[in-house]
């Protein structure tokens, strides 16, 4: 395939959301991470691709897993990765998101992977750099990797996305992993629920495509997924639920509730979890129904994909007829550049 | 120079009066010594052609903040005077939220001593709170006797009920003005847009338009057992015109303003979170806006602001949710009204009597109108010149507009106060 041609299925300098994003985009993501995540499970996990390119990751709110991922992703692709938490740096002295930008565009880096606990900074900041931006989770708006992951995640178990009944259940409010995951499973043709007390789940969230439930029963009817979110009680200020006994007996997964669901059913989260508040141990650790570890999996070969393709211009400045990989060869055979070779990636449409 | 100026051949209009007509005004030194259709002027006097042009009363602006003093990197008293006479507007009410904040006499005279070297009448309206923590009431008595007209605290509320029933019954004493900025604290803090399908996809905080209709009607309540001559500084949604028209209607002393943007702007204007849209109120919905603009026809709501707040980049550079609140309108005030008219929707007369006699007779100002013997503040403009807005053009040191770039027709091309002209248009 020419750089045109992944240029006109992935035209974006960006990743800030998924709104915006086209089915064809989401399915070229998604075909290009199915290959890294063979990739992933081989032994040599290296290729060569963005060598020499430099990786930023700055995380304004405390991140674990989505930062150790996005670290992951960029060194299994030769990049130089750096992390900079906002505790510890001249963001705790004050200094603005701006005045970080342009300190971090002056250091040239190729990529930016930003978080931060405002809707609408990451965007904001991506307007002030000349490197592409990913958006690791702004606020309560966007987090675009992880509705890609879980797409992923559920694309492989369940070899489509279009036509399946999806169960977004819990703190929809302040999540914007339901954000993304909605804009997502929308634009690939399923058919989204949202699930929670009516504290948690504004009625005109139904403006964005969903139905809204307020019982876990009724809402899981018939569901083939099952996504449990987070409680984000560092998000609340003030009651949003009398009590965790409460909120558990009344919107917790266990298999009672599950029942209900198709008898394939899958259980996923986004994590960190909490036992015994959103979700049963039992049901998170059901091998079969749970997909929470394949969701961590695949996290990483999603996230490779969104470096890989944002790079793309840039490692192909022709952007003409080669349909190499950007200028350094690879000693590494397929298992190094998967997608780089002449194949075309299988589209899913 | 001589005392006197004619202004001939103008399109005078007076709310006040409903006159609308060609002709002249004679100014003598700073007051309005004739008008008619012809006047037999003194041969000493100077001329000005008015080309059959729009010459009104000076605009008065009942919700200005300035930056001094205390902030004077995002504007200076002089800037804000230059401001509101390029706007045509001749009269300047200045919120107390300055710093020091401006809650006891010596402060507002401080204020309007800084602003005698500003060529635009400044008036203060101090705190109704001391230090605008809405504890205890500031010398509402000392100041009322001194000339102070109106009270307010700004942008913050009296959210205590029993120290608002306090304020009312001793303020009604002195006859003075409570300006009450609305919003139950609880439900707004945090918030910084309209709460509604449009912040729930954008993921942020809202602010519904209860916040606002309750305290409006708490406030009418407590109106009723204590009554008092009270503002309600900004309306912004249908639930709030109504109990303003219920008031009303019930003979209170209730008056309503809205500012230029609620009116012009809706939700939507946030696009990829502009700051500069952000407000407080916050712009509401569709319906609420078009729910203002009748407001402002069937005259349930009696004023128009700019609500003019000059917030320098540092505080609208940042995400949404931590950029201060605040838009620059003084020279867009006008201009930005007059779509109402040109989109046929409220008579040129009416809008400008919600910018001129309104905010003048409740203030008790003797301005705002084109009577003999009235001070010669006036505003000569074109309703019909079209361009679009251009920050870069404006006179404010700060260009925090959400107007940037409209296409708008009207143009201000004299603004007089005191019989003097300050501003002149120069293309």
């Amino acid at each position: 395939m020419s750089q045109a041609d992944r240029t006109a299925l992935f035209p974006h300098q960006h990743l800030l959301g998924i709104e915006g994003l086209d089915q064809q985009a989401i399915n070229y993501i998604l075909d290009l991470a199915d290959k890294y995540a063979e990739q992933n499970r081989k032994t040599n996990k290296k290729a060569d691709i963005l060598t020499g390119l430099t990786q930023i990751n700055l995380f304004y709110e405390n991140s674990t897993r989505t930062r150790m991922s996005f670290e992951l992703a960029g060194k299994r692709l030769g990049a130089d990765v750096i992390n900079m938490s906002s505790s510890g740096s001249s963001i705790k002295k004050g200094e603005t998101l701006l005045d970080t930008a342009s300190t971090l565009n002056a250091m040239q880096p190729d990529l930016l992977v930003v978080r931060h606990g405002c809707s609408g900074a990451v965007k904001l900041l991506s307007r002030k750099v000349n490197c592409a931006v990913l958006n690791a989770g702004d606020g309560k708006h966007e987090h675009p990797t992880q509705a890609l992951l879980d797409a992923l995640t559920i694309r492989r178990r369940k070899g489509r996305i279009a036509g399946l009944t999806v169960a977004i259940c819990g703190d929809v409010l302040h999540s914007r992993v339901a954000r993304s995951n909605i804009h997502l499973l929308n634009i690939m043709g399923a058919r989204v629920r949202v699930i929670g007390p009516s504290t948690l789940v504004p009625a005109n969230i139904s403006a964005l495509g969903v139905e809204v439930f307020h019982n876990m029963k009724p809402g899981l009817e018939g569901c083939d997924i099952v996504m449990m979110l987070r409680l984000q009680t560092e998000r609340m200020h003030g009651g949003y639920f009398p009590s965790i006994s409460e909120y558990f007996t009344l919107y917790g997964l266990d298999y009672d509730k599950l029942s209900v669901a198709k008898t394939d059913a899958m259980v996923m989260h986004p994590g960190p979890m909490n036992r015994g508040v959103e979700i049963d141990a039992a049901v998170a650790d059901d091998l079969i129904r749970s997909a929470i570890q394949e969701q961590v999996e695949m996290g990483v070969a999603v996230r490779m994909a969104c470096l890989d393709l944002l790079t793309q211009k840039k490692r192909n400045p022709g952007g003409g007829a080669s349909d190499g990989c950007g200028g350094a060869s690879s000693s590494e055979g397929t298992s190094g550049r998967p997608h780089h070779q002449t194949k075309k990636p299988g589209m899913e449409i | 120079m001589s005392l006197y100026t004619l202004y001939k051949n103008a399109r005078l209009l007076d709310p006040a009066s409903g006159m609308d007509m060609i002709g002249e005004i004679m100014t003598c030194d700073d007051k309005i010594a004739e008008l008619g259709q012809r006047i037999d002027a003194p041969e000493e006097a100077a001329v000005i052609d008015c080309m059959g042009k729009c010459l009104c009363p000076g605009l008065i602006d009942m919700r200005v903040f300035v930056g001094v003093p205390g902030a004077d990197y995002k504007d200076t008293i002089i800037n804000t005077g230059e401001a509101a006479a390029a706007g045509g507007v001749t009269t300047v009410c200045v919120q107390p939220v300055t710093d020091p904040i401006i809650d006891d006499m010596a402060r507002v005279e401080y204020l309007e001593n800084r602003a005698r070297k500003a060529r635009v009448n400044f008036i203060a309206f101090p705190a109704i709170t001391k230090q605008l923590e809405g504890r205890e009431m500031t010398e509402i008595g000392l100041m009322s006797h001194a000339g102070v007209r109106a009270f307010t605290d700004g942008n913050k509320a009296v959210a205590n009920p029993a120290l608002m029933t306090r304020v009312l019954k001793y303020a009604a004493m002195f006859d003075a003005l409570i300006i009450q900025h609305l919003a139950v604290p609880e439900l707004s803090d945090g918030g910084c847009m309209n709460a509604g399908a449009l912040a729930t996809r954008l993921g942020l905080p809202g602010i519904p338009t209860a916040a606002e209709t309750i305290m409006l009607e708490r406030d009418i309540r407590l109106l009723k057992s204590n009554p008092c001559r009270y503002h309600a500084a900004q309306i912004t949604c249908q639930d709030s015109i109504d109990v303003i028209a219920a008031a009303k209607e019930s003979g209170m002393a209730v008056t309503a303003g809205v500012a230029v943007s609620h009116f012009s702007l809706n939700e939507y204007a946030i696009e990829d979170y502009r700051t500069f849209t952000k407000l407080s109120p916050p712009l509401r919905a569709e319906d609420d806006r078009v729910a203002v603009v009748n407001a402002l026809k069937n005259g349930t709501i009696d004023v128009i602001v700019s609500g003019h707040d000059p917030e320098d980049p540092e505080s609208k550079r940042v995400p949404y949710e931590l950029a201060e609140a605040g838009v620059i309108g003084l020279e867009t005030m006008l201009p930005v009204a007059l779509e109402l008219y040109h989109n046929k929707l409220i008579p040129l007369l009416d809008i400008l009597a919600r910018m001129t006699c309104n905010p003048a007779g409740i203030l008790g100002l003797d301005s705002g109108v084109l009577k003999k013997g009235a001070p010669a503040d006036l505003c000569l403009f074109d309703p019909d010149v079209p361009y679009r807005i251009d920050p870069e053009k404006m006179v404010s040191l700060t260009k925090n507009t959400p107007f940037d770039g409209r296409p708008i027709q009207g143009r201000i091309l004299r603004t007089i106060i005191g019989g003097k002209t300050i501003f002149e248009y120069a293309p």
